[in-house]
């Protein structure tokens, strides 16, 4: 995949690239990729490699939706079936989701605080190259005897105990991608905190900068948590401990009450950053300032310290008393405050504005659009009656579809077609964008909405196979599953389109945009910010 | 006036809303919750549409402004971008609404919670136990105390690969379903056997996971006579979807009888333990019981499925020492799909043991009786 773009991006380099401190342009071939302690490089490689996770993690979401497009057992076994259910999640999550937001952090948080590159460039670099060896070993066990991991993504025990060497490797990959996010986090933090350009202090940051500030300290604070509970669950699985094994005198409840300790965060940490890319979006297409800055940056706060003490509500059925229930679900509800806050906000910005809808305003509007929906039935979800009426159903399923994809994936389209121009010096065909958000748009609808019903009817979820009341709107979400799941190819189209040519891009493509990055050349040249520029 | 349009609009989505509502359970279109048949369960119904209402209206006013403004405060009619960029009072406003809301449907919730949680004073008490992938009930307290059955899918294979044309209750249909008698507050021991399940029925808004060596408990009281339909909701391996459960409701003479004709009935099968089997016997009888227990891993052939579930055909233990084999299929082994099977009774034991020493390609000629079965037992 990298290597795909490489050519590419080497060329671009030379073709467009004279005028600008050419001297200290890159080695070239491989090694340039491989030493590279850029952070337009890096930034680059971790969206290379984040679609790749994206398209194979959409193949296996393809084939649960071939297999579930009618009832009965038709192209693959039930055990092949959970293998792809827990893998889509994994992939997902850990390969595409998160190394997206951190390729758009590498690119864009020293442009836009006028650093010339991360605090920690070499460690960047480690940080990124940490990612390939993992994903070999995720993808790799479903060569493992026994096939890959099979325990649906939050791999439960004693179910994930009994697995075979897949889980081991998935064990290993973990342990891999947590100690990158870890690395990846403190970079950043400390970009953020020390190379501000002078007179930057903290409130004047743009809010991308401020959402990934957060997010990564919830990073920091919730990886080690899973390398804590994976670790434990390699000793239950090889050393004789009994972490998570009654018989043993441990508890498989305690399981899951670590793993969402850090699982709660986390959907968090795949989320805040969208918020960023979307709060620099919509006032710089509404050509209006972002209404209630403060209030956005305490909101993202409170969000993220809220999200550390709600983990809970993933386990209302497991039985605990019922003050825990409460606590857990008015801590939950709470959440939707700061998260109103939010929407209202940026739909204030838009209210009175002067709106144009390129792609990237398209998207964002989309996201609140159909985010603001997962967070409705979040909502509802917290009612622990309800949840416990819906947990392990297909609602629980689209709604969390509608965060992480028309939530999270929408950030990142937007936030793609937003500073492509300002990566590659080109214009995207902005045609092509559109219609890649209308078919996203309408074919993640087609897919998702109904699995509301399907859910609140009594469709169980991570199941190969369901009772015939379910047949139709199975159907309709197959279908709008590969219309989505096609529509991406638009996307790679429009992107290798824009990195080879197109209409020249001017410094300041978006006319409302206020950030720093917009005061640079595009394309921009191998290194930004010299010299620090001075905010008023 | 435009309200009126939307008060128009609003009151006819209603309409097609709730029209859709409170159909029979297995109508395709089904858009809400099973029709509800417990007291938590229609509290939980009433619950989820409020919500669902309050998040609609909601919606409409937000996105009703934001859709007023994409359409009115566009450059392309000319618009003039505003430059104001927070208002203190506004924002204060917003933040305190949301939290009052909140509070209002927090309140009914938390009622029921208490009330689901208040497992006092059962009429009847029984145990459900999670297997891999099956249900056993266990009726421990209360009219029909003693009756003991594992409950398992009667869909045939044929069907879900498609070779024979799929019944009504394709998936959701049981050997033996929970009887309990209307009206009276029934008492579920949840726990498991093996890995997690989640017991759940739907019209009675009872889920509860199913942990291996922990109890839960969670109650219902029927309002209904009837025969109610779910599924094991919790991951629990490869025929996860293959586990319902099923739940007949019945008038309290009806139960009476159902409770004499159990005891009977067991009393009639209960085979003499210290009696001797012959080969033969221990042999048809082992391979029903292969094939309600052993079937689904191990398959028909008895060749397993390379590298996930181990082939008994020709393996060591099958064809190594008997005491060794009935300490697998006993206790099972630590750390794999292989579950202890100490529930099965002396008679089902010997005679699966014997059976899988006797079939395919493992000719070891010896078997086990019965009576020897308990000296195994720990």
């Amino acid at each position: 995949m990298a290597a795909v773009h490489d050519d590419h991006g080497h060329a671009h380099g030379h073709d467009h690239g004279h005028d600008e401190h050419e001297h200290h342009g890159p080695p070239s071939g491989f090694m340039r990729w491989a030493t590279t302690t850029n952070h337009k490089d890096i930034g680059t490689m971790y969206l290379w490699f984040s679609f790749t996770m994206f398209l194979t993690g959409g193949v296996m979401a393809l084939m649960i939706r071939a297999e579930l497009f009618q009832p009965g057992m038709q192209l693959v076994e039930p055990e092949f079936f959970n293998q792809l259910t827990s893998m889509h999640g994994l992939i997902m999550v850990f390969g595409a989701i998160m190394p997206a937001f951190v390729g758009f952090a590498n690119w864009q948080v020293p442009l836009m605080i006028g650093a010339p590159d991360m605090a920690f460039a070499r460690m960047n670099n480690w940080s990124f190259w940490l990612l390939p060896p993992a994903a070999l070993l995720l993808m790799g066990s479903f060569l493992a005897p026994g096939g890959a991991p099979a325990g649906g993504w939050t791999f439960y025990p004693p179910l994930s105990v009994q697995m075979g060497m897949g889980m081991d490797m998935m064990i290993f990959a973990v342990h891999i991608l947590g100690a990158s996010s870890i690395m990846g986090s403190i970079n950043i933090i400390t970009t953020i905190i020390n190379m501000r350009a002078p007179g930057m202090s903290l409130m004047k940051m743009p809010l991308f900068v401020w959402t990934w500030l957060i997010t990564a300290y919830l990073l920091v604070l919730v990886m080690p948590v899973l390398a804590g509970t994976v670790t434990m669950l390699l000793t239950d699985r090889h050393f004789g401990t009994s972490f998570f094994n009654a018989a043993g005198g441990g508890d498989p409840v305690m399981f899951q009450h670590i793993f969402w300790f850090f699982g709660h965060p986390e959907v968090y940490i795949m989320i805040l950053p969208a918020f960023g890319i979307v709060s620099e979006i919509i006032p710089t297409f509404a050509r209006k300032p972002l209404f209630g800055y403060s209030s956005m940056v305490y909101a993202t706060a409170s969000i993220a310290i809220l999200s550390c003490i709600v983990w809970a509500h993933h386990m209302f059925t497991v039985g605990m008393p019922a003050t825990a229930q409460l606590f857990f679900m008015y801590a939950t509800m709470l959440i939707a405050i700061p998260t109103g806050v939010k929407v209202f906000n940026w739909t204030a910005t838009m209210w009175r504005g002067s709106m144009t809808f390129e792609t990237p305003m398209l998207f964002s509007i989309g996201f609140i659009f159909l985010f603001t929906i997962g967070g409705f039935s979040g909502v509802i979800c917290a009612l622990v009656p309800v949840d416990i009426q819906v947990q392990e159903t297909y609602y629980v399923i689209a709604h969390f579809h509608y965060v992480l994809v028309s939530g999270a994936l929408f950030g990142i389209f937007g936030g793609t077609y937003y500073w492509l121009p300002k990566w590659t010096g080109h214009m995207y065909d902005e045609s092509l964008g559109k219609l890649h958000f209308w078919m996203s748009f309408l074919f993640f609808n087609v897919t998702f909405f109904v699995q509301h019903f399907l859910g609140l009817a009594g469709m169980p979820r991570r199941v190969p196979d369901y009772a015939l009341q379910f047949a139709d709107f199975n159907m309709i979400s197959s279908i709008g599953a590969f219309g989505f799941g096609f529509s991406q190819l638009i996307f790679l189209y429009v992107i290798v389109k824009c990195i080879r040519g197109g209409e020249k891009a001017p410094s300041k493509p978006w006319e409302g945009s206020t950030t720093l990055e917009w005061e640079l050349p595009s394309p921009l040249p191998y290194h930004t910010w010299a010299t620090p520029p001075v905010v008023k | 006036m435009s309200s009126k349009v939307t008060a128009t609009l609003l009151g006819l989505l209603a309409l097609t809303f709730y029209s859709a509502m409170g159909m029979a359970a297995a109508d395709p279109y089904q858009l809400n919750f099973q029709e509800p048949q417990s007291i938590i369960a229609k509290e939980t119904y009433d619950q989820h549409i409020t919500a669902m209402w309050i998040c609609v209206a909601i919606f409409v006013v937000v996105f009703g402004a934001m859709l007023y403004s994409l359409i009115y405060h566009r450059k392309s009619v000319g618009y003039k971008a505003a430059n104001f960029h927070h208002s203190t009072t506004v924002e204060i406003i917003w933040t305190i609404i949301p939290f009052f809301i909140l509070i209002g449907v927090a309140y009914p919730a938390t009622k029921t919670i208490i009330a689901m949680k208040d497992t006092s004073n059962p009429d009847i008490t029984v145990k459900v136990t999670g297997y891999q992938w099956q249900w056993g009930y266990d009726y421990l307290v209360g009219e029909g105390s003693g009756i003991s059955f594992m409950s398992k899918t009667i869909t045939p294979l044929a069907q879900i690969y498609n070779k024979e044309p799929k019944g009504e209750h394709y998936l959701l249909e049981v050997d033996k379903p929970l009887v309990v008698p209307i009206g009276k507050k029934v008492r579920v021991l949840i726990t498991a056997n093996d890995v997690l399940h989640g017991w759940w029925v739907p019209a009675f808004a009872v889920k509860q996971d199913a942990i291996p060596g922990f109890i839960r408990d969670a109650w219902f009281t029927a309002d209904k006579v009837g025969t109610y339909r779910g599924s094991c909701v919790e991951l629990c391996g490869k025929d996860h979807a293959f586990m319902p459960i099923v739940v007949e409701v019945m008038e309290p003479e009806k139960y009476a009888q159902w409770v004499a004709e159990q005891k009977a009935g067991s009393a009639e099968t209960t085979v003499d333990v210290s009696k001797v089997f012959t080969m033969d016997e221990l042999k048809v009888q082992g391979e029903k019981v292969y094939a309600s227990n052993c079937v689904a891993c191990h398959q028909a052939n008895g060749k397993g499925i390379p590298g996930v579930f181990a082939a008994l055909d020709g393996s060591k233990i099958a064809n190594g020492p008997i005491e060794e084999h009935i300490g697998m299929v006993l206790n099972g082994k630590t750390n794999t799909a292989m579950a202890a099977y100490k529930h099965l009774s002396d008679v089902d034991l010997a005679s699966v043991v014997t059976y899988k020493r006797n079939a395919w390609g493992n000719t070891q000629g010896d078997l086990i009786q019965p009576s020897e079965i308990n000296r195994f037992r720990k």
